[in-house]
């Protein structure tokens, strides 16, 4: 159906989300440990040959905004798209210095972390208006109905960004993309894994529809 | 033990975002977890969670929050226009909100029609759970 209305929306012209604009900001957006650095890092190395972010399973291990200037992306009939990608840190209503005492750092290390990340935190939120679309990138592993990943597309639709979602870890045997799609109805949902590159060509493609 | 404490809509319908912000992370800082009648703004639930980062510390490590309201997605005809004519008339006043302290709520899951409280009073005490149905 969405991709239905913006065929419809093309056909009148309106279809493009980034097309007005030279500098577009495509934010990746979502709570801690969903995959946003790794996806970072898989859009970076596809096309300018780098890695971006740095990567781990503890929670809140990007604490800062990164971005990567021009990014070129192109499919198979030549449409492109150019962007800079901006990850962004995990966006969370608790930081616990318990939790990272636990992952084993000592305590001078915990309560840096933890301070580090709320401030990432508040970063992300402040960086929602500079976003021109965001990907909002969601572990398939995890409950969808979460208040955080409903706050972070709710503040998006009242800011009118273009929303895509991203359902990661299609790898892992719990993976659930469809309660995903049940959760969110109203957004176009794609599954990936970042880790290992699947369903990636499909992920491009739709950024590139997007862009019209 | 847990202490709920009730906001009626009333109380926080002629307050700014700044000052509904400030009177719910007051409430959870004393350990007490809130019942909010209806539903924050977008912005202010954002607001929300930057305010809780602003004052996360060892003691007090952040909040959970869930929101329970009727889902109008499911309605038709008469009674999806019924549903959008009180939506106008009472705003924000539909549903639920719950927010606790992370000390004490451990987690909250929202499954569309209700909420599970997950708490844990004490280290080394037993989780808890407690259920909202709508």
């Amino acid at each position: 159906m969405a991709s239905f209305i913006r065929k419809i929306l093309k056909a009148l012209g309106l279809g493009s989300l980034f097309g007005r604009k030279d500098n577009v900001k495509l934010g990746l957006y979502g709570p801690p440990n969903g995959g946003k650095s790794t996806l970072a890092n898989r859009i970076s190395k596809d096309w300018l040959g780098e890695e971006m972010s740095t990567v781990s399973h503890i929670a809140h291990e990007t604490r800062e905004i990164v971005m990567k200037e021009q990014i070129n992306i192109t499919n198979e009939k030549g449409q492109g798209l150019t962007f800079s990608l901006v990850d962004t840190p995990g966006i969370s209503t608790r930081i616990d210095y318990e939790d990272f005492l636990k992952r084993g750092m000592k305590k001078s290390q915990a309560k840096a972390r933890a301070k580090e990340a709320t401030k990432g935190v508040i970063d992300s939120i402040k960086w929602l208006d500079d976003m021109d679309a965001v990907v909002v990138v969601l572990d398939s592993t995890k409950d969808p109905y979460s208040q955080v990943n409903i706050t972070i597309i709710g503040n998006l639709q009242a800011r009118k960004i273009p929303v895509l979602i991203v359902a990661n870890k299609v790898d892992l045997k719990r993976s659930n993309m469809d309660l995903i799609k049940a959760a969110f109805p109203q957004y176009e949902v794609v599954g990936i894994s970042a880790k290992y590159g699947k369903n990636m060509k499909d992920f491009y493609e739709i950024l590139i529809d997007f862009a019209g | 033990m847990v202490t709920f404490q009730f906001v009626p809509y009333h109380d926080m319908q002629h307050l700014s975002s700044s000052k509904r912000i400030q009177k719910l992370i007051s409430i959870v800082k004393n350990e007490k977890i809130v019942v909010m009648e209806g539903r924050l703004r977008k912005e202010e639930e954002a607001g929300l969670i930057e305010e809780t980062m602003n004052s996360v510390s060892r003691a007090f490590p952040g909040i959970e929050i869930g929101v329970i309201y009727p889902e109008s997605g499911k309605l038709q005809g008469f009674e999806k226009l019924k549903n959008n004519v009180v939506n106008l008339l009472l705003g924000d006043r539909q549903g639920f909100t719950v927010v606790g302290p992370a000390s004490i709520v451990k987690k909250i899951v929202r499954n569309p029609g209700k909420l599970e409280l997950f708490t844990e009073e004490a280290k080394g005490s037993k989780t808890t759970k407690r259920r909202r149905k709508k």
